[in-house]
């Protein structure tokens, strides 16, 4: 089943075109990587399939709905939800706080409730909580926490980024280079980690640019290069396209 | 979560006690208005600490509690609880005009537009002499009473500021550590990924804004119908810097800080014998001082000592 | 139509003023992403600085209005240096509220200095009105159109015909680009407020003889200045002259045909229509973007 289909996406900054005319259709329940060298507006792509950024024309369809024109906290609503490259956390919020806001999406009380003290709201904070604490258990953070996102070591922080993410229960979740600045072995578990997301049945759709961890674990690359989409294929068939070798190795890399 | 309601706790009683042993009715006056500026500078304190945005404007919603509340008993005889949600209901309906504009942009429009809009209301309060007796000020406003329990002492009228204080206090606690609160922060350090985490920021900090208005509305009310007269210069432009000053001075980044702040600005004109023409210049240079040399405040001062005593965290 | 003219000039007068204070606020906060709410007090510096040399110490107007744009320099390079670059770090809003504060300690200042009352200054030239098409106008309303047009002239051939002004306008822009560049960025921002101080006293010297010194005067330019910078789009320096203009003919227009009570009540609606409708601006994208 089509999750999001995004059609003739284009934006532009200035004169130069970040990105034109971009199609791209992700399948429920797979996962989907992005790649292109840099500069080549993936990032841009994801600013604007979660609204951060709007777009000068094309269509984003939703589960059938056109939400092209939503701005980003309804298309949240509706379980999109992102990690970012140059990591947006609450740094002056604990670790547990991070994530417990993550679960906004599902919980309702508002100014009065809050204030008051109604039984909802505090009903609603001790679900964020229990919600929270089980994925911080899950993903070997509970440790942590207590502290201030801000005073993790990087490593973790991108970890927090992902529990936040996952704490709405997303149906898609856009990792936005998710093993930069990662160890080996820390890439290595995040790995297995997305695809344990996967057969939970959460669509995966990253840009990354270690290709070990892009080929280990998409079924479907979608390759651009300065903002247009140049092939799209399996990782096996992406590997062996001479056009995308020759995007990032340039004339010479694709001969040799 | 815990350290906030006992340090509530706290307060309530020290504020039970406290009236009974000052020297004097003066005294007892002097806490009472040092407690409706912690009122107001509590609200204002919400918006800027919780949602990152200033607003140059309060001295005018808190002329508009005063005005609209004074008015209508005075003129029109209406009961005061009447008067009151009135006034504060007008107040939020401005501040909502306002806002909506101006906190849908990124950047701090809003601090301009409420400089504007401070401007507008105390010329309103000037031009407008039918309703606010212009100038020369709008007497006659109907002293606060429960049944046969009038409030017309200091001490009575004390005990009821900051009975309401420490309720606005409890629902401050309530709501920054609810959902609410937690997603205010949340847009204060990052608008983008509050967003994308559903958070609907521009309608967020519209609330808060208005929220913040209405308490120090609440302040003007408690204020008219305490004195009983009111004319503009109380709520000029410089009770908006002084508000801000408040909450700089106590740490923006507690609630804590606007009763600290509050109180202490309240007191220093009495410290020192009323600075006369020196206070507008002292109070911009305790800001500028606290800001470069004090960033978190008095509550961030306080921290730092409890962390020296219990030992590093 | 004699009144016509009048209220047109009175407008003019007043627009070239918000102008000046419109373009001072584009340099600080092109520079720096700061909106500087003690923008009006660098005029009021400028106003109070004129009344000084000229009524108190009898120096030759021309020269007076000389050490006004210098002491509006001084007072800009003060002002980034105590100010604004130790809070810096510390992120746009505590800088803004910085702003607020030096805004309070010129003002306090001013009034300890220059009381409460407001000065009288005389005008450059004469103090008797000049006649044009049977409308009295003061005579000051042409200095200041001649000298506010010098001082455009200027700007306009520092920023597109000279490296340094080419080199502000990049910092602007782009930031990172314009420090891979090597253009010293400290440097351009030293430059910025002392454009700005400069701009803004000079717009103080030149209204003191219309509207009196005041040392509460700068509150109502600054929300003034405010409101051209945003007719033009925030950061718009030809947007803001020409917002400038705008406001001061609709306020001298309503003045003379409506109430002057409310004259001031225009500012600050225009500005909320403004930011409704288009916040980046009447004149040209500007950069009023929407979250």
């Amino acid at each position: 089943m089509v999750l999001l289909e995004a059609q003739e996406v284009t934006k532009s900054f200035g004169g130069v075109k970040a990105l034109n005319g971009v199609d791209v259709t992700l399948q429920e329940g797979t996962i989907t990587a992005l790649i292109g060298p840099n500069g080549s507006g993936k990032t841009t792509f994801f600013n604007i399939l979660t609204g951060v950024l709007p777009m000068d024309a094309g269509r984003v369809i939703f589960l059938g709905q056109d939400i092209g024109k939503w701005p980003a906290h309804r298309r949240a609503a509706l379980g999109i939800a992102r990690t970012f490259q140059n990591l947006q956390i609450f740094q002056e919020m604990t670790v547990l706080e991070n994530v417990m806001i993550g679960g906004f999406r599902h919980t309702h009380s508002g100014f009065f409730g809050g204030g008051f003290g109604l039984p909802r709201a505090r009903r609603e904070m001790e679900q964020l909580r229990d919600r929270a604490l089980e994925l911080l258990e899950r993903m070997g953070l509970a440790p942590y926490q207590g502290a201030l996102a801000g005073n993790l070591p990087f490593g973790l922080q991108r970890k927090v980024e992902i529990a936040r993410a996952l704490s709405s229960r997303p149906r898609l979740l856009l990792l936005d280079e998710p093993a930069a600045g990662l160890t080996t072995k820390e890439t290595l578990s995040i790995a297995r980690f997305i695809q344990g997301l996967k057969e939970e049945g959460i669509t995966v759709f990253l840009v990354e640019h270690d290709m070990d961890l892009v080929m280990g674990i998409s079924e479907w690359v979608i390759v651009l290069n300065f903002g247009k989409k140049i092939y799209e294929g399996t990782p096996l068939a992406v590997k062996r396209e001479r056009s995308v070798i020759k995007a990032y190795l340039g004339e010479r890399g694709a001969q040799g | 979560m815990k350290r906030d309601y006992l340090l509530l706790l706290t307060l309530t009683v020290t504020i039970l006690l406290l009236p009974p042993l000052l020297p004097g009715d003066y005294y007892v006056e002097v806490l009472l208005f040092a407690g409706i500026n912690v009122l107001v500078a509590l609200g204002l304190s919400l918006l800027t600490g919780y949602a990152g945005q200033i607003s140059l404007g309060h001295a005018g919603f808190y002329g508009m509690g005063a005005y609209i509340s004074g008015a209508l008993t005075a003129h029109l005889g209406w009961p005061v609880p009447l008067a009151a949600i009135t006034a504060l209901l007008a107040t939020a309906f401005v501040a909502a005009l306002v806002g909506w504009p101006t906190l849908r942009l990124k950047g701090h429009y809003l601090a301009m537009a409420t400089l504007g809009l401070g401007i507008i209301l105390y010329i309103l309060f000037v031009q407008l002499r039918g309703i606010t007796g212009g100038a020369s000020g709008l007497s006659g406003i109907r002293p606060v009473h429960l049944g046969d329990l009038y409030f017309d002492t200091p001490r009575r009228y004390c005990y009821l500021v900051w009975s309401i204080v420490v309720l606005a206090f409890l629902f401050s606690i309530n709501l920054v550590h609810s959902r609410t609160g937690m997603a205010l922060r949340a847009l204060h350090y990052s608008e983008v990924a509050a967003s994308t985490l559903g958070i609907d920021v521009a309608m967020y900090k519209l609330k808060v804004f208005v929220l913040s208005a209405v308490f120090a509305a609440l302040g003007g009310i408690l204020y008219a119908h305490y004195i009983t007269f009111i004319s503009p210069e109380t709520f000029g432009f410089m009770y908006s810097v002084d508000l801000v000053v408040m909450i700089v001075l106590g740490g923006m980044h507690s609630i804590w800080g606007a009763l600290l702040g509050g109180t202490f600005l309240s007191l220093l004109p009495e410290a020192l014998h009323r600075l006369e023409d020196l206070e507008v210049m002292v109070h911009g240079l305790i800001l500028l001082l606290v800001l470069i040399f004090l960033p978190k405040g008095f509550v961030g001062l306080i921290e730092k000592v409890g962390e020296k005593i219990h030992g590093a965290p | 139509m004699v009144n016509l003219i009048q209220y047109l000039f009175a407008g003019l007068t007043m627009g070239v003023i918000y102008a000046l204070t419109g373009v001072g606020f584009n340099l600080i906060y092109n520079a720096t992403g700061v909106i500087n709410f003690a923008q009006g007090e660098f005029v009021m510096v400028g106003a109070m600085l004129l009344y000084t040399f000229q009524e108190v110490l009898h120096i030759p107007s021309p020269i007076a209005l000389v050490l006004v744009v210098i002491g509006g320099i001084i007072v800009g390079l003060v002002f980034e240096h105590t100010v604004v670059k130790p809070l810096m770090p510390m992120g746009v809003i505590t800088v803004i509220i910085g702003t607020i504060g030096a805004s309070v300690v010129l003002r306090g200042g001013a009034m300890l200095i220059w009381g409460k009352d407001a000065l009288a200054v005389s005008p450059l030239l004469s103090e008797r009105p000049i006649f044009l098409f049977g409308a009295a106008l003061n005579t000051q309303v042409l200095v200041v159109m001649a000298i506010t047009a010098l001082a455009v002239l200027f700007l306009w051939y520092f920023f597109s015909h000279t490296i340094v002004g080419r080199a502000i306008q990049a910092c602007a822009m782009n930031p990172l680009a314009a420090l891979l560049a090597g253009i010293p960025m400290e440097e351009m921002m030293a430059l910025s407020f002392l454009l700005s101080g400069s701009l803004s006293a000079l717009a103080g010297g030149l209204i003191a003889p219309i509207t009196l010194a005041e040392y509460d005067m700068g509150t109502m330019l600054a929300l003034k200045g405010f409101c051209a910078a945003i007719i033009g789009g925030l950061g718009n320096n030809p947007g803001a002259f020409v917002g400038g203009l705008l406001l001061g003919v609709m306020e001298g227009l309503s003045a003379g045909y409506l109430s002057s009570g409310y004259k001031d009540a225009l500012a600050f609606l225009v500005l909320i229509l403004i930011l409704l409708w288009r916040p980046e601006g009447l004149i040209s994208r500007g950069r009023g973007e929407r979250v």
